[in-house]
């Protein structure tokens, strides 16, 4: 029973693992399919659409605005997030819980909540909606998540470490820029990446403020009404496999690091 | 990562002795306006908005007024809508637990001592992120499609009648909410696991505790905060989706959830109180959900 229970649990996730795969195949796969006008069925392999990846119409705009709205609304969700993080483990202040209460909402509110009310805000204010109104709106989602990732390393961040740069007479902003920001840095980076993920790949808040400006969801989504073509598969297989592989390189250079760690007496 | 968001906050102790100083006003001000310009005025919008009455003169147009019918409205106009996306949202959360939990169960602990493998299945698990959630639902529909090989296979075995199909279906956008949320519920729940000390679950075995009632006992208390995490992270975004449930994925105007309503409303028949109205009804049945479980489950200090 034992050794069955072991045997099942390997099967069970297996598959499981497998079922997750099945779309990112499927996805990949038809990047490569010689298909006309939709692609629905398999109509032999090419590399065309990945040589041509502009030749439909408005996804190489689209993917250029999704990059341009994920750079900026990462920049200043990261930058926002990350000071509130630090003040939250470092500084006493009054309306505490207030403030963990207004970063925790964001996150437990349905997007089309998010959608409707900042479209509903835009509205009343006579402010036009495009590609700035989907940065505000990204960055607003962002912001919650890099305070929650940030404050983790900052919280695991030795103060001993800047007191030695004070006694060293080190000047604040130097104990900051020298010591701590670099210290920091891997939860920011990981905070930013996170932002520009859930940036790039957010459509329900998107299509509420988007306006008449195309981001590559609201490309896609739009699309699937029509067909969508095998380009719209090119660039998100491209994505995807670069990610996977900065993820893949940076999983093995870290457990490459620890090796030479345990090495080092 | 963020996953451990909703998960309690027992990680890393925070340096007991806090100062306090004007620099941290400067930092949290600028963030937490913008919070307020973008998350809470917006929610006051909705308020107004969903408040308004069609102006007399100009059609299309809504003047601020103090209409509370609207809500009796959308109630009574979409309660099939709402009820729908909950009872879709709470059979997803359901099915992502029974995929999600054995596989976090597996890389967490069963997969400890091959390191490899463990990150190698991880990779697997975030891997979904990388790819347009968009295009991985099409994925589906397209394989579910009546001439695709699914509905072919399960036709031939004579399991699926030779007029059915699955697209459209109740079952197809439960499956797609399903398919889409097992990341977000197994990630919380690994987290929680990979940190679990198996000495427990030893000193559980040496009290002559059967393998059953230990896992009871021991391994599910543990892992609690993760299942909490990931049942939020889960019902939240599919109460409120409405990709999976649109006609042109894997739904049907038989499948309309409240999230399709309200994009419908906002978007194409500017019905903005109505859309407004819906919003509020969806969060505020959310935030009462997700308190009376938060409360139940006895934990309480969130993020």
């Amino acid at each position: 029973m034992r050794g069955f229970g072991k045997y099942a649990i390997w099967v069970y996730s297996g598959m499981a693992l497998v079922f997750l795969m099945v779309p990112i195949i499927y996805t990949i796969v038809f990047s490569f399919n010689d298909s006309r006008r939709t692609n629905i069925v398999w109509r032999g392999f090419t590399f065309d659409n990945w040589l041509n990846v502009c030749s439909a119409q408005g996804v190489c705009q689209a993917f250029a605005n999704s990059i341009l709205i994920g750079l900026v609304a990462t920049v200043l969700a990261t930058t926002l997030g990350t000071m509130i993080a630090i003040a939250l483990v470092r500084y006493r202040f009054r309306f505490r819980s207030a403030t963990t209460l207004l970063l925790f909402l964001p996150m437990a509110t349905p997007e089309v909540v998010l959608g409707a009310g900042l479209a509903a805000q835009f509205l009343q204010a006579g402010v036009g909606k495009g590609i700035g109104t989907i940065i505000l709106a990204h960055t607003m989602f962002c912001i919650s998540f890099v305070v929650v990732t940030v404050r983790a390393r900052v919280a695991s961040l030795d103060p001993a470490l800047e007191e030695a740069g004070r006694d060293l007479y080190a000047s604040p902003r130097e104990v900051f820029w020298r010591i701590t920001f670099p210290l920091l840095l891997p939860g920011i980076t990981a905070a930013a990446l996170l932002s520009f993920a859930l940036s790039f790949d957010d459509f329900i808040i998107t299509n509420f403020n988007r306006g008449a400006d195309v981001t590559f969801p609201s490309y896609i989504y739009t699309a699937a009404a029509r067909g969508i073509p095998a380009e719209a598969n090119v660039i998100a297989s491209g994505v995807f496999l670069l990610a996977i592989a900065l993820v893949l390189i940076s999983q093995f250079s870290a457990a490459a690091r620890r090796r030479k760690l345990a090495l080092t007496p | 990562m963020a996953f451990g968001a909703f998960a309690t906050s027992t990680t890393a102790a925070e340096p007991a002795a806090r100062r306090k100083s004007p620099i941290a006003l400067l930092l949290l001000l600028p963030g937490l306006l913008y919070l307020g310009l973008f998350f809470l005025v917006p929610l006051v919008s909705l308020v107004i908005t969903s408040l308004q009455q069609p102006d007399p003169v100009v059609f299309g147009q809504y003047e601020n007024a103090f209409r509370w019918e609207n809500y009796v409205t959308v109630l009574q106009q979409y309660w099939p809508q709402t009820l729908r996306a909950f009872g879709y949202a709470a059979l997803a959360t359901l099915f992502a637990l029974l995929i999600g939990f054995p596989l976090a169960y597996f890389i967490g602990i069963t997969l400890r001592r091959w390191p490899l493998l463990q990150a190698l299945a991880l990779v697997l698990v975030i891997a979904p992120f990388f790819i347009s959630f968009l295009l991985r639902t099409i994925a589906w529909k397209q394989l579910f499609s009546d001439e695709g090989p699914i509905v072919g296979f399960l036709q031939a075995l004579a399991i699926l009648p030779g007029d059915a199909a699955i697209t459209g279906s109740a079952f197809a956008v439960v499956f797609g909410l399903t398919y889409n949320f097992i990341p977000f519920m197994t990630l919380p729940i690994y987290t929680s696991l990979e940190r679990l000390d198996l000495r427990y679950v030893e000193a559980g075995g040496d009290l002559y505790a059967s393998p059953p009632s230990t896992f009871l006992r021991v391994t599910l208390p543990l892992a609690a905060p993760g299942i909490m995490a990931g049942t939020l992270l889960t019902f939240i975004p599919a109460a409120g989706d409405y990709v999976n449930a649109s006609r042109e994925f894997l739904g049907s105007t038989d499948t309309a959830m409240i999230g399709n309503v309200i994009e419908a409303n906002f978007l194409v028949l500017q019905n903005f109180p109505a859309a407004a109205a819906l919003s509020l009804v969806l969060m505020a049945a959310i935030l009462i959900l997700v308190s009376v479980y938060v409360k139940r489950s006895g934990t309480e200090d969130l993020l």
